[in-house]
Order: C-alpha cells, then structure tokens, then sequence
C-alpha cells in the first residue's frame, strides 16, 4: 500500500536511469543513511568498536569481492593478501613520505592492491572456476609472506607497526566516534561508486563475461581487458577494506591479521549476502559479523552453564550449520529475499 | 649429493602425504562435480575421533578405526541427506559453499566431543631412522609412502573390478547418461562420500600419528589444493604424480632457495608451481580437457 510505484511519472531520461526510481527507496535509503549516522551517539563505545566498525569494513571488503565474484564470476580466494597489500603499502608510502596527505596514502596504498590483484588477475585469461579460486590462494599465501619480508617493515623498532594517526584537516580520528563516521563516509562514497559502476557500460561487460565468458567475447567484449578491469576495481575496494582494518579497526600493521581466513568470511559474505548485489554485500558482512556474537551471548540468556571453550566449539558448529541453512533456503542470498519482499509489498494488502 | 637425495625423498614421501587428502577432493569432484573443501575437515573428524576414542576411553585402536570408518559413512550418508540432496542443480559455486559449511560442522563436531587439545596418536608405525650408505631416511615416512601407495592400488582395483566401482566411473563419465540406464546417482554420492571419508581416516591416521591431532590439522587442505591443482581436479594419478612433484620440489625449495630469498616460503611455493603450470595448461596435467561451447 505504501511501497508502490504508480502515479510516479518519469519525464527525462535522466530521471528513468535514476539510482533509485522509486520515491520510497530514495526515502528510505536517505533514513537508512540517517540512522547510520546517528548511530554512534546512541550506542556505547563497545558496540561501534567490536560490531560497527568491523560491519563497515568488512562490508566495503565484501562490495569488492561482489564486484569480481558476483558481477565478473572470477571466483577469488585472495582478497586477505589483497587488504594486506593495501595496508602495508598506505603505511609504507606514509612513513616514507611524511608530507603526504594521509587521504592520498591511502588511496595510493589501495591503488597498489589493484596492481597486486591485476598481477594476480593475468592467470584468470587462462584459467577458469575453481582452477582459478584455488590459484588466487598463491596471491594470499605469497602476498603475506612477501608483506613479512623486511623491507616493508623494518622501519619498526618494537615489532608493533603502529598505524599513523588520521588527520583530515584538522579533524583527529581518534575516538570510537570519530573513527566509525570515518568509515562510513568511505563506505558509502565507495558503494555509490560500485553502484554506478556496475550499472555503466564496464558493469555490463563483466555480466556478460560472467554469464558466458566465449559469447561475451564474440559479441566484441574484450576479455583480457575485462577481467582485468573486474580485478583491479575490486583489489582497490579490498586494499581499501584493508588499509581502514589496519588503520581503524586493529591500528597497527600485522600481516598475518589477513589470513587465509578473512579471505572466506568475505566470501561467505558474499555468497550469503547475495552474488551480484551491492545491497547483498551488506546484508552478508552483517551477518558475518554479527551471528558469531550472537551465538557468543546466547548460551548466557539461556542460563547454560558452558564454560568458554564449550561455546566457542558449538558457535563454530552453529556457524556451519547456518551457512547450509541460508543457502537450502534461499542459494541466491539474502539480497534475493529482500527483492521478494519487496515484490510482495508492492501488493500487499490487496494481492490478485 | 647424498645430502641433495636425502631431502628429495623426504619431499617426495612428504609429497604422497599431500596426495593422500588430495585423493579425497579428486574422488567427490569425479563423481559429483562437487569442489568438496570439508575434505581436510574430515580428516580432522576421523583423526579427532580415533585419538579421542583411543586416548579417552580406552578403546583399542583396531577397534577405534573401524568404528571411525562407520562414522564417516554416517558423515556420508546425514551430508547427502541434508545438504547435497535440497541443493542439488544449483550452481557450483554454491555447492562449494555449502562444503565450507559442512567444513565448519564437522570441526565444531569433532571439538565438542574432544575439545581443541592436542593429541598424540601412536599406530605402531616404528619412527627410527634408518641408514642407506651415508643417507638418513625416515622410516615413518617410508612406511607412510608405503601406506599411500596401497590405498591408490586400492582405489584403483575397486573402480577397474567391482561392480560399484563401475558404476561411480559411468557416473564420472557422464551424470545424465548414468541415470539414464538406471543409477541412482544418491546413492553413488553416498558411497563416494563413504569412500572420500575412509581416504580421510588413512589420512588422518598417517598425519595424526606424524604431527599430532589438534585443531590446526585442517591447514593440511591449503598444501593439498595445489597438488590437486596441479594434477588435474579429475584424475586420481595426477594426484599422486602432483604430490610428488611438489613434495620434492617444495623439500628441494626450501633448502636451497630459502636462505637466499628468505624462510618459509613452504607456505607458498607450492602454489607458485601450480599457478605456473596453469597457465601452460589450465586443466593441470592429467585433468579432463576443458571444452567450451555456446
């Protein structure tokens, strides 16, 4: 009765080819926007420093993965390497460069993960599906060792690479605050841009490719260029992931805190989020980020007396247990049942 | 040279280890086109669950590994019912992920019985090293190459002369053609979990009783990957010839290339063979030729 689209008349083409057609997503994304901003003032510190901050991050993380896996169908298992590469080479071109514009760094240090996933990204003109996930681990594997080798890190004395402090014209990135309004701003900069993204030409390109990759190429998509393309954008979203995990989240510079395994919580994000949905990327890193949390706490509103290891092992299991769960019900991720509500709300109350 | 054999067999004999999970991965992808990532958990599962039944209760090994075997038919059997079977037809990618979730399942199984402890798991597999003019080589190992080779005799009399073993090559071969005469291709999944399972439990078995049981076991997968990369996803003697090429290179690696260009890169050297040999060849080096049509 409210979610419906008629009586909403487009007169320009610009208006037809708007983000977001309908007036109630517009409203709605705008007070989603709102309240993520407003957020931080009515929540204590843990909650934007252990949910938050983490959501954020890995969301942008996930919005990278999308682009290649959901949009371009190469599946990667290197993002981990990846947000190492970004974070270690804003820190690097930072402490070498101290003058520099601490944005600039960073955004420098994420176009240096783009060249790392480009590099990595050659072999996908050869090879395909799984052959290719699994060859995208060699990138995790020798990124985080090659990230251990001393010249990216001898410029510490204790061991501890701290991160330099944001400075963003006059404004310190410090508090819990500070640093989640900071995220979010790149977030959603970031989303808009990969929402565009993928709706222009290149977008199209790498749906075709990901469809069928020998028809993309007769139809005059290049696939080298392509592919390509697909891996350096989504490298730069991930180093960007990288270098805010590093510099918000952890605050220091740690390679092996990119290991193979925060490769697959960001696939799994993607997957149980939805492949080819920008919305799907944050629905996946939310619940990625939050069930084991809530796993974490609910042995405690139940009054079980479990002794922590004991519920670390059952949160493992649950874990599992729900990722074979979301994806019996619905394999194209949560964006999909979001669309189905949608689409039941258009009618709702008077369906045919 | 005595110095230069010593380590290329202990990288070829550490390189059958690699093949023995990565046999696992090649039987599930053969049969069902499945990219089974829970393989190294459920050789976790299986080593888990002899160390603990053998240590904590005191159930006599020959025993304790029978009943493990039965288990991962029970494994086999509960992951077609619940998971295979609703997602059958749906992309490969999601079959994949569905493995990760069976991979998580079968950890938080195995650590809820016997928590995250590390174990010692004792065969009866002697450990003294032997003697070969001035080369020193592991008998653990040369029993544990041993082991590996059998079981791959053994896998490969069963497809060549059982009735069974027909079948799961038929179903290999071409999945619409095999239910076409008439094979139940759920039950097929089951025995090939069945098989991949009683794969995991000589695995688990062998590295178990070489590194200790404990959680971390599971890494076991990212050395095997690239041996199952190399050799092709859907050959069983490409597995074997993969691990020894990258057992033996990777030994070889380490110690010569190492000191000059840093240690550890164990971690990754492996995968830096595959990825080159993909290039050259995309199907790795036994796997079915990849034929593209529109």
């Amino acid at each position: 009765m409210i979610y419906r689209e008629s009586g909403q008349f487009k007169t320009t083409y610009a208006a037809d080819q708007a983000m977001l057609p309908i007036l109630q997503d517009k409203i709605f994304v705008l007070a989603v926007i709102a309240l993520a901003v407003a957020l931080p003032f009515l929540v204590s510190n843990y909650v934007i420093q252990a949910l938050l901050l983490p959501f954020l991050i890995y969301s942008l993380a996930a919005i990278g993965l999308n682009i290649l896996v959901g949009y371009c169908g190469q599946i990667s298992l290197g993002t981990g390497g990846f947000m190492a590469v970004g974070a270690f080479a804003a820190w690097n071109i930072l402490t070498r460069m101290p003058e520099m514009p601490i944005l600039v760094g960073f955004v420098l240090g994420a176009l240096c993960a783009s060249g790392a996933g480009v590099l990595f990204g050659l072999p996908a003109l050869r090879i395909k599906g799984f052959y290719l996930a699994v060859t995208t681990l060699a990138a995790q594997f020798f990124l985080v060792w090659l990230l251990q080798r001393p010249f990216f890190v001898d410029y510490s004395a204790t061991g501890v690479i701290s991160a330099q402090e944001i400075q963003l014209l006059g404004w310190t990135v410090d508090s819990g605050i500070d640093k989640y309004l900071f995220a979010l701003a790149v977030v959603v900069i970031m989303a808009l841009v990969a929402k565009n993204l993928v709706r222009s030409s290149t977008g199209r390109k790498w749906m075709a490719i990901r469809d069928m990759d020998v028809a993309a190429e007769i139809i005059g998509i290049r696939p080298m260029m392509t592919k390509l393309k697909a891996f350096a954008v989504s490298s730069f979203f991930v180093g960007l992931a990288g270098i805010l995990w590093a510099y918000l989240y952890l605050g220091q510079l740690e390679a092996n805190a990119f290991d193979i395994y925060t490769s697959f919580d960001v696939l799994f994000m993607v997957i149980i989020g939805g492949l080819g949905s920008i919305l799907g990327s944050f629905l996946g890193a939310a619940f990625v980020v939050l069930v084991p949390i809530f796993l974490n706490i609910v042995p405690g509103w139940l009054g079980l007396p479990l002794d922590t290891a004991m519920v670390s092992y059952i949160e493992v299991f649950t874990f599992g247990a729900l990722i074979i769960f979301f994806l019996i019900v619905e394999p194209h991720g949560l964006a999909r049942l979001w669309t189905i509500a949608k689409q039941k709300l258009r009618l709702w109350p008077f369906p045919y | 040279m005595a110095f230069f054999i010593e380590v290329l067999v202990g990288g070829l004999l550490a390189g059958l280890m690699y093949s023995l999970v990565a046999l696992g991965f090649v039987l599930i992808f053969k049969a069902s086109g499945i990219f089974n990532f829970a393989q190294a958990a459920m050789v976790l599962f299986a080593a888990m669950f002899i160390a603990g039944m053998s240590g904590e209760w005191g159930v006599p090994l020959w025993l304790a590994i029978p009943i493990t075997i039965v288990l991962m038919i029970g494994v086999a059997w509960v992951v077609e019912r619940v998971v295979l079977r609703p997602l059958v037809n749906q992309e490969p990618i999601v079959m994949f992920m569905s493995t990760i979730g069976i991979f998580f399942c079968l950890i938080g199984i195995a650590e809820i019985f016997w928590g995250s402890s590390s174990r010692t798991l004792d065969v009866g597999i002697p450990r003294d090293p032997i003697f070969v003019g001035n080369m020193l080589f592991q008998t653990y190992d040369l029993v544990a190459g041993g082991i590996a080779v059998v079981l791959v005799l053994l896998l490969a009399a069963f497809a060549q002369w059982t009735r069974m073993g027909r079948v799961l090559r038929a179903v290999a071969d071409d999945h619409q053609a095999a239910q076409a005469v008439g094979i139940r291709l759920s039950t097929v999944w089951v025995v090939v979990w069945s098989i991949a399972g009683f794969v995991a439990v000589v695995a688990g078995v062998v590295w178990g009783g070489n590194l200790g049981v404990q959680p971390v076991m599971v890494d076991v997968a990212f050395k095997a990957l690239p041996v199952l990369l190399l050799g092709g996803l859907t050959s069983i003697p490409g597995a074997i010839v993969a691990g020894l090429i990258i057992g033996g290179g990777e030994a070889l690696a380490e110690v010569y290339l190492g000191p000059i260009i840093g240690g550890g890169i164990q971690d990754w050297f492996a995968y830096m063979i595959a990825m080159a040999f993909m290039v050259y060849r995309p199907e790795g080096m036994f796997g079915e030729k990849i034929i593209e049509r529109i």
